[in-house]
């Protein structure tokens, strides 16, 4: 029976996963998913309604999960739907993210008024609007580098007020009750011609697709005023309204006939495009790094208690499980690239996925030549660790975004960026295989002999592999640095980041040649990669300066220390004397 | 056989504690560096730690600089003599060695490679409106001052003297020129105010153009980033002991300031330092996509012109992000854009040396591959020894 168990939580774990396919019903009667997945033109790409509105959510609340003040729990469509057709009734809903105690006491509201202390309804922030644009003028002049926190909140806070605001103006115009009138005949479209230019304007997204008279995606608002210029309305713009009308009048039937047939127009005009839209929705609800997550958590789990109990099943199970999150992030990241169509690192939030996609990948080779659940558990640890980070990274804007001039190379970027990111992943690794052995060597009786030799020529290896793709992954950036800025290497914060963890590498591997590091020691600098590794990962970017600092990110800081700090007493455990470790490593 | 004393200093030398003790300094050197990079700037920092020999702190409030660490030529040095010290003394040439042997010889060439570039690297950028041509590019950092003599219509006669001469307040003389030149003062950095009411005031030596009339005011030396340092002097001109005049000049000025002399006119110019190059370059069109409905950019391009001077070439050249121009020993680059998109400011690098990095770092690649390939056997082919579970299968 023992040996067929991994097999069947194996089995359990498909069966959750095959769940995450499965599309949600439907709300109150209405087809979202239909009209989610429609496929519009945002920050540069054509993506379905689905992503635009999840990661407004995301952006504005950091989550998707919306309650209506009658307790009602919406979903991210039917937000978005309220947001755009009866803006009145969505500035009701507490989505606004406000954390700095003194941006709130700018609107006159403590955290006691927000839902869970920290969200608000923009009708709670409408009379401190003046307010908060003066504070953002004000913020705006100081360099971003020099920004307080307080400043950095207020220019936040703005953007998302601009961005709710925008929105607004994507299918029809807010505080214009009689906007369907306008669209009835050609006397009416010439009255409104300044509402529809001023939704032009202010709309960040473009809704109506190339046509036969344009090439471009347009605004609603703009094909509206071309419409006024005498041109028929656009389908999508007529369709789009009707179904607010439904959406307010909570005509579903109707709603969901005006979906399938504005779904049908789309795929006849745009086969391409509305498929990949599709899928995208398809894989935004699927979440597989979500799922991920939680897979690597339990295999976790089961690793380390299979060093104190029934180490064949959990073992196993832990390998299963891992094996199944592994596979579950290649699809995800395969999905990505499709979508993309780029190698699998484009930003800090694919590169967050890749660094954990890699160092698994590489555990589970070495927990098959070495079944201690060791690598196992360091191997779960760092997926975990990764797409928690990866997580946090989304809640900064669109993650498939487009990529800048300068980076448009999809050479260089599956190249250097991939071998960079497999060296980053290999030295994590190494840093976690190291802790384990220091946590259990210190704290447990599970480290014996062999286990240990066992553990030590994993990091020795993992090492030299670290070196490896490190060096290569440097050295190609210096290429791409020579090709396209005119210097092999220039000693950009990024540049000096990698090149110190190609020194760190080196210098493990010549302490250990030299004999001035044996087991101990091998593990305790070996954590401390994990430090040049984080700094040069994420520190560099904290800085603000040089080229590659594109990917800023300024909330991270406070990860960054407590993780360094993390570390540097992992470290001072390799200091406790052999004699006070519970297991009994000889002198090493 | 060596003598004692050398023997041990060779050996101390070859010592691979060396070599882990010079990496970690190289490492906290970089992190240092790295840090100071917000204050200094990128070229600051390459001043003060990658291309010098020691690091110098200055104590704050006193101005006393003090020795604080080795910097990039010292350990790239130390590091260089270790290797070789070590390939002399504790390494033969065996096949088992023979990654080590490559990655390190990679690594010689890579150290004397990055030496040679902030050796002979220079770097210009080349600022130019649609339809102008150009035929040289100014440098980023360094100045000259340019004496001009513009009488022919048809062509300018130009002797640059370069800045430090200027700095340390030579006497300029030049078979070209019927006078001589000394800076009276010069500041790294000033700013200039325009005078509220015309009077000479006593402490303004300036008797021809614009400098007669304004007030210089010396600035601490910036390294920002986004800031500029402005030098400015004022130039005396004699003529066999007789005066001629005192002119103000500083990069803040526009455009040359111009006196006459025994009939020829004459222009003074504190300019960025210039690179003739052998072609004219004129820009054609410069191009600046974003992607629909943002800001982003999705590509820089600039079509120019180029017309060699030997008359051999003259083509139309896109150059834009990751792709260059390579001609005649330089590389021209994409390197931004102003003027609302009138303006492609191209960067121009002249790097002998640049092939050296490939080189280096194809071999050192190589050898990391062999040497590690020959450990992974070595690993799985131990394995089964250490493998194993405890509990049955």
């Amino acid at each position: 029976m023992n040996r067929r168990l991994p097999t069947l939580f194996l089995g359990i774990a498909l069966l959750a996963l095959a769940a995450t396919l499965v599309p949600p019903g439907q709300h109150r009667g209405f087809d979202l998913q239909t009209w989610g997945n429609l496929p519009v033109l945002a920050d540069g790409r054509v993506k379905p309604l689905d992503t635009v509105a999840r990661n407004s959510l995301l952006l504005l609340q950091n989550r998707q999960k919306v309650v209506t003040p009658a307790g009602i729990v919406l979903p991210p469509h039917g937000w978005l739907l309220d947001l755009l057709f009866q803006p009145a009734v969505a500035d009701t809903y507490q989505i606004l993210r406000i954390d700095h105690a003194d941006v709130l006491s700018l609107f006159n509201l403590t955290s006691a008024d927000g839902a869970g202390g920290v969200r608000f309804a923009f009708t709670q922030l409408r009379a401190g609007l003046p307010e908060i644009d003066r504070q953002a003028q004000l913020a705006a002049d100081v360099e971003a580098p020099l920004r307080s926190l307080f400043q950095q909140a207020v220019i936040q806070l703005h953007q998302h007020l601009m961005l709710y605001d925008r929105l607004k103006f994507t299918l029809q115009a807010p505080d214009q009750p009689g906007f369907p009138a306008m669209l009835a005949d050609a006397q009416a479209l010439k009255t409104a011609r300044t509402v529809f230019e001023a939704m032009d304007s202010f709309s960040l997204i473009r809704t109506v697709p190339p046509g036969a008279d344009t090439k471009e995606w347009r605004t609603t608002g703009g094909a509206l005023v071309a419409a006024a210029n005498g041109t028929p309305i656009d389908p999508t713009v007529l369709t789009h309204e009707a179904m607010g009308r439904a959406w307010i009048a909570g005509d579903a039937a109707n709603f969901n006939t005006l979906a399938q047939t504005t779904a049908a127009r789309l795929t006849a005009q745009l086969p391409a495009l509305t498929r990949k839209s599709t899928i995208e929705a398809w894989f935004n609800r699927a979440a597989p790094f979500y799922s991920s997550q939680l897979l690597y958590v339990v295999a976790f789990l089961c690793a380390i208690f299979s060093w104190l109990r029934w180490s064949d099943v959990l073992g196993r199970t832990a390998f299963y499980l891992m094996a199944l999150a592994f596979a579950l992030t290649t699809v995800g990241i395969l999905v990505r690239m499709w979508l993309e169509s780029r190698p699998p690192v484009t930003n800090l939030y694919s590169s967050a996925l890749f660094v954990g996609w890699g160092a698994v990948g590489l555990c589970l080779i070495l927990e098959r030549l070495d079944r201690h659940a060791v690598a196992g558990a360091a191997g779960a640890l760092i997926g975990f660790g990764t797409l928690v980070i990866a997580h946090h990274l989304s809640l900064s804007g669109d993650t498939l975004e487009m990529m800048r001039a300068v980076l448009d190379s999809n050479f260089w970027l599956a190249t250097h960026v991939v071998t960079v990111t497999v060296g980053y992943s290999a030295t994590f690794l190494a840093g976690f295989l190291a802790t384990i052995y220091l946590v259990r060597g210190v704290f447990t009786r599970t480290l014996d002999r062999p286990t240990a030799d066992g553990l030590a020529r994993m990091v020795y290896g993992i090492v030299c592999f670290a070196l490896f793709f490190s060096f290569i992954g440097t050295v190609l950036g210096g290429i791409w640095a020579d090709q396209s800025w005119g210097r092999f290497w220039g000693w950009d914060p990024k540049e000096n980041g990698a090149l110190m963890i190609v020194i760190w590498n080196a210098v493990i591997l010549h302490a250990r040649w030299g004999g001035l590091i044996r087991q101990r020691g091998l593990m305790a600098l070996s954590i401390f990669g994990n430090i040049v590794t984080a700094w040069s990962w994420f520190g560099t970017n904290m800085l603000g300066v040089g080229l590659h600092s594109y990917g800023f990110t300024n909330s991270a800081f406070l990860g960054l220390v407590s993780f360094v700090a993390s570390q540097a007493l992992l470290i001072a455990l390799a200091a406790v004397p052999a004699t006070r470790w519970r297991s009994r490593v000889e002198a090493v | 056989m060596l003598p004692p004393f050398f023997k041990s200093l060779v050996d101390s030398l070859a010592s691979i504690r060396l070599t882990v003790a010079l990496l970690v300094l190289s490492l906290l050197m970089v992190f240092a560096a790295t840090l100071d990079q917000v204050y200094l700037g990128v070229w600051g920092v390459q001043e003060k730690y990658f291309h010098s020999f020691i690091i110098y702190h200055v104590i704050p409030g006193t101005g006393i600089a003090v020795p604080v660490f080795p910097g990039g030529y010292l350990l790239g040095g130390i590091l260089l003599a270790n290797l070789l010290a070590a390939h002399f003394t504790r390494f033969r040439l065996k096949w088992k060695n023979c990654g080590i042997w490559l990655t390190h010889i990679g690594l010689i060439l890579l150290l004397i490679g990055e030496g040679l570039s902030g050796l002979l690297q220079k770097d210009s950028h080349l600022r130019i409106d649609v339809g102008q041509t150009k035929r040289y590019a100014e440098s980023f950092r360094d100045n000259e001052l340019a004496v001009i003599d513009v009488t022919d219509p048809k062509f300018d006669e130009v002797v640059a003297v370069p800045l430090e001469l200027v700095r340390e307040r030579t006497v300029i003389q030049h078979p070209k020129l019927p006078f001589v030149l000394r800076a009276t003062t010069y500041f790294p950095n000033a700013t200039i105010r325009v005078r509220s009411t015309p009077v000479k005031s006593p402490d303004n030596p300036v008797t021809l153009g614009v400098g007669t009339d304004v007030a210089v005011q010396p600035v601490p030396v910036t390294n920002k980033p986004k800031e500029t340092n402005w030098p400015t002097a004022f130039i005396e001109i004699k003529d066999a002991d007789a005066a001629v005049g005192t002119i103000m000049v500083s990069t803040l000025l526009e455009s040359p300031q111009t006196f006459t002399h025994r009939g020829r006119t004459w222009q003074l110019a504190l300019r960025a330092k210039r690179t003739y190059f052998p072609v004219a370059i004129t820009l054609l069109k410069f191009t600046h996509e974003v992607y629909p409905g943002t800001q982003l950019p999705k590509d820089f391009a600039s079509t120019i012109r180029l017309q060699s001077d030997d008359g051999h070439d003259d083509r139309q050249v896109r150059i834009f992000m990751n792709s260059p121009l390579r001609y005649a020993g330089l590389a021209i680059y994409q390197a931004g854009f102003e003027n609302n998109d009138n303006t492609s400011i191209l960067q121009v690098v002249r790097n002998p040396s640049w092939t050296l990095p490939y080189i280096a770092c194809g071999i050192m690649t190589l050898g990391l591959a062999i040497q590690f390939l020959i450990h992974l056997l070595g690993y799985v082919r131990r394995r089964p020894l250490a493998a194993g579970r405890t509990a049955p299968a």
